[in-house]
């Protein structure tokens, strides 16, 4: 019932998109709210969520208070390369979302991580591509250069 | 070197975790002797993927959820049949194998895929995250847990 209030709410907006992603420093990001609200009209949403910014993170719980421990090794993972600025959809707010997004990314699970639009994998993936130096190289290809070569120069 | 991942991986708030209720679920419950979603998950692996090595880790008592689920799982998985894949791809293969078990009563399934050489060469199992209680509450986990149960 619940949700069915937070839908119709969601739906007397206006706009091209309901969702609010936080940012991972805190400031939340209000978007205009939709208009439509159909799985389709959420799909074609997605696509433009996960391209809206460089680093995108599908998670339980927010950057600050992640409600999952696999959420929150995301998170904890991005924080150690330096990675503050990028969007979190909570997905436990809205459950079209939680399921929606696992249609997007034909993906089973959350936490689900983007990186300039393109579906990257989960915790497990993110942390291999950390413990393996892959990370480092892909958030250089974004343009955002990882906490972790700083500290590397500094120790030398 | 890059620092030990799992020092560093530590929930934000330790201390919360630490006094959330969790410990009333006891951590070595007798496991249900018949199991069968660690068996599905068993067979369907070794049927698709032929591994040289498999094991298959019911990580539920680890999360709030009931004594006895069958909702939280950690695959590790051995084949050559991930030779030249990416981490992603071999992941959607063990994902594809597990459709109907992801789409109805697991809940959450950690993956590790390797090619055998890798696995000679770092035979280990990697550790899950402490719970933050995320199931707790969870309409969605309620209703695979029922899906379990059925």
């Amino acid at each position: 019932m619940n949700s069915l209030i937070r839908s119709a709410a969601r739906c007397l907006r206006s706009g091209p998109s309901v969702y609010a992603p936080v940012r991972a420093d805190g400031r939340v990001w209000s978007a205009p709210a939709r208009f439509l609200c159909s799985a389709a009209d959420l799909q074609k949403d997605l696509g433009q969520m996960v391209k809206k910014d460089k680093v995108v993170v599908f998670m339980k719980g927010t950057p600050a208070q992640p409600m999952c421990g696999f959420s929150n090794a995301v998170v904890q993972i991005l924080r150690m390369h330096g990675v503050d600025d990028y969007a979190a959809y909570n997905v436990l707010e809205d459950q079209d979302l939680r399921q929606g997004v696992k249609d997007f990314s034909n993906w089973p699970t959350i936490p689900q991580v983007y990186f300039n639009g393109e579906f990257v994998g989960g915790c497990d993936i993110l942390l291999q591509m950390h413990q393996n130096g892959d990370l480092v190289d892909e958030l250089k290809k974004l343009g955002i250069q990882s906490a972790l070569l700083d500290a590397e120069k500094e120790s030398k | 070197m890059l620092p030990g991942i799992l020092r560093c991986i530590r929930p934000v708030s330790t201390r919360l975790t630490l006094t959330r209720p969790l410990a009333h679920f006891t951590p070595q419950m007798a496991p249900d002797p018949s199991r069968p979603v660690e068996k599905a998950i068993r067979t369907k692996l070794t049927n698709s993927l032929k591994p040289d090595h498999l094991e298959v880790h019911n990580e539920s008592h680890m999360h709030a959820v009931p004594p006895g689920s069958e909702s939280h799982f950690r695959v590790l998985v051995v084949s050559s049949q991930f030779e030249g894949l990416k981490l992603i791809q071999r992941h959607r293969l063990v994902n594809e194998a597990l459709k109907e078990e992801l789409s109805s009563c697991v809940h959450a399934l950690a993956i590790q895929a390797k090619t055998p050489e890798q696995w000679g060469s770092n035979p280990s199992l990697a550790k899950s995250p402490p719970c933050m209680g995320g199931s707790r509450g969870d309409h969605t986990v309620e209703e695979k847990l029922k899906a379990g149960r059925e």
